[in-house]
């Protein structure tokens, strides 16, 4: 009996969650409708040019379906969105889902590989701070995420090109890979990391690192400021619960309590943050990626804003959104499983 | 008696000596943190230094001198000049003009709104509130950098239109923080006491719920600064800020960027000044939760 209350309480909970989402979506989706539609851009004149003849413009009207009452236009562009169909860009004169399949992976590959670094990095150190309060290590976080909170990404990223790539020549400059192997490589997954090891390609694996190693590591160090200052946090908050203090009295040592009892407490909390931090990362790709001339997401919405792109930047604006969204759900989700107190 | 003494006077006579005895002590407390000191100055400084910018400056932001392009620090040119030979340190003092303009814009702009939208979701809820609540939080599931640049993509670029944009992403936050907050009083009883005295609803929210809500709306407004700074900087840098030839900090980052190998501090010097600015609302906001909110004292 209690049993079947839980599943039918799950069940609830996964609907609310479905709705909720949907919902978020749609208004997304109604945004993105309206600022196409508030443009000063006439798409009708896009097609006819500037010299078309009144009733010429009409037909282009008509035919776009731009003479419909705004509640069918937002209608129809909902069953466009749903089918995959995000227009057409202007300035590549491809469809803009097919860009961004191509431009998309670029980012998922950066962000990706700067919040496992962040992660691996985050929670040791807000562990260690927290247990460390007051002393240097709690200071040295203290510092670490202040400057992170404050400092403009795109500068540190040209700092670090000045340090790294043109004093040390530790690291490759920007752009994602060397022209040397820009067009020999083959596109499977368009994760140039996945590609090179799937062909056995090293020598371009390892300038594909070279590559990566710069704007990964100062991706990382956002994340790391931000999930350490948050695992301090969190932490801080539980190690002066009443259970710690039993732990401790009955002997377990500190790494133990701080790994086995502490970190699962706090994980629910943990995951919104590291999800949190996931799509900064995956939003702050707009000014990285112009400073590293890396070929994602941000670069191509960028770009395509100078051109006036409107379809392009909007479909980048709308992925970018989704990941927003599905990210969050998701960690709910996750912080949910994880957590047997708000079952 | 001295005003220190009638400012802790542990019996105070009236509601407004309490009122400012609790900030007097509050801006004590927060005055023994070297960070917060250091907060409250550099903010001041730089207001200071954008009122005083015509004499600070020296020279004309926008006076070319092609002749002397990209030069190093030197007693003429302190900070060296740029790469149509103007002044970096008079355009990095004029660029604390733009920079706070837009903060103060954003701050006049976005938290009225969020203030607005929170506590009439909170006052009033039912329908209400769940329409404005979903409203909200579709604003808040747009990555913010992002919207802003669809925005200016639709407005043009420009320091009105970056305003603008920033505020549309800005406002959610507080709209969330003031109807937690108004939630909280609604149900008390000096709330049902003028409905019942028959106090007509806009004077109970503006007189009543309103001056609630002002505290954690200013810290988090003050935080929220550093993060403008950032987002407007990030905007002028990819040109869709602050127009040339204004002196505007993150436009003089990308200007500086084509000699960062050569002349990096064409790029360094204004990229230290953002992150000045914004470590010091940071810091500002900081100080400014722990005089303000009770949780924290």
């Amino acid at each position: 009996m209690k049993r079947w209350g839980r599943a039918q309480r799950l069940v609830h909970g996964c609907a609310r969650a479905v709705l909720t989402l949907a919902l978020t979506i749609v208004g997304l989706l109604l945004v993105t409708f309206l600022i196409q539609r508030a443009a000063p851009i006439d798409p009708v004149l896009r097609v006819v040019g500037d010299h078309a003849s009144p009733e010429a413009y009409k037909a282009a009207k008509h035919e776009l379906g731009l003479d419909r009452p705004l509640y069918v236009q937002f209608g129809r562009y909902l069953g466009d969105v749903a089918k995959g169909n995000l227009g057409k860009s202007t300035s590549t004169g491809r469809a803009v889902s097919e860009d961004l399949r191509e431009y998309f992976p670029a980012t998922l590959e950066l962000s990706t590989v700067a919040i496992v670094l962040g992660v691996l990095l985050g929670i040791p150190l807000g562990l260690w701070a927290a247990h460390q309060h007051d002393r240097w290590v709690d200071q040295l976080v203290r510092v670490i995420s202040l400057f992170g909170y404050s400092v403009p990404v795109f500068w540190l990223g040209l700092m670090g090109l000045l340090l790294f790539y043109a004093k040390l020549h530790w690291v490759a400059g920007p752009g994602r890979i060397d022209d040397v192997w820009q067009y020999t490589l083959q596109a499977h997954s368009h994760l140039l990391l996945i590609d090179t090891a799937m062909d056995h390609e090293w020598a371009a694996m390892r300038n594909a690192i070279a590559h990566l190693a710069l704007p990964a590591a100062l991706l990382a160090y956002f994340s790391t400021a931000y999930i350490a200052r948050m695992t301090r946090a969190f932490a801080l908050e539980e190690l002066g619960k009443e259970y710690v203090l039993t732990a401790r009295v009955k002997g377990a040592n500190e790494a133990r309590i701080l790994w086995r009892h502490v970190l699962p407490n706090v994980a629910a909390p943990l995951v919104t943050v590291i999800s949190l931090s996931y799509v900064t990362l995956l939003e702050g790709a707009v000014l990285t990626e112009s400073v590293f001339s890396w070929p994602g997401i941000g670069l191509y919405i960028t770009n395509a804003l100078f051109s006036a792109d409107l379809a392009a930047v909007l479909g980048g604006t709308l992925l970018i959104g989704f990941c927003f969204v599905g990210l969050n759900t998701l960690s709910d989700q996750i912080g949910y499983w994880l957590d047997p107190r708000v079952r | 008696m001295t005003l220190h003494a009638w400012l802790i006077d542990d019996a105070p006579a009236s509601a407004w000596q309490a009122q400012c005895g609790g900030y007097y002590r509050g801006l004590r407390r927060a005055m023994r943190s070297p960070s917060t000191v250091f907060g409250i100055v550099s903010v001041l400084g730089i207001v200071l230094i954008a009122l005083l910018a015509p004499w600070l400056g020296r020279v004309d932001p926008n006076a070319q001198d092609i002749l002397a392009r990209l030069q190093p620090a030197s007693a003429q040119h302190w900070l060296g000049t740029d790469q149509l030979g103007r002044d970096l340190w008079s355009r990095l003092i004029f660029g604390t003009r733009p920079t706070l303009l837009i903060v103060v814009l954003v701050a006049l702009l976005s938290a009225p709104m969020g203030l607005v939208v929170g506590i009439c979701s909170g006052y009033f809820g039912g329908w209400v509130s769940a329409v404005l609540m979903r409203i909200t939080d579709v604003f808040m599931a747009f990555p913010r950098l992002v919207l802003a640049l669809a925005f200016v993509a639709v407005l043009g670029p420009g320091i009105v239109n970056a305003v603008l944009a920033i505020t549309i992403t800005a406002w959610p936050p507080y709209a969330r923080l003031a109807r937690t907050e108004t939630l909280a009083i609604r149900n008390s009883e000096f709330i049902h006491a003028a409905r019942v005295a028959g106090i007509p609803t806009w004077r109970i929210l503006l007189g009543h719920v309103l001056p609630l809500c002002i505290p954690s709306t200013v810290i988090r407004v003050t935080l929220d600064m550093a993060g403008v700074i950032l987002t407007a900087a990030g905007l002028g840098f990819l040109g869709l800020g602050a127009q040339p030839p204004l002196a505007e900090w993150g436009a003089m980052v990308a200007a500086g960027r084509q000699f960062i190998f050569d002349q990096w501090w064409v790029a360094a010097v204004p990229g230290a000044a953002i992150l000045l600015g914004s470590l010091a609302f940071n810091l500002l906001g900081d100080g400014l939760r722990d005089v303000l909110d009770p949780k924290n004292a």
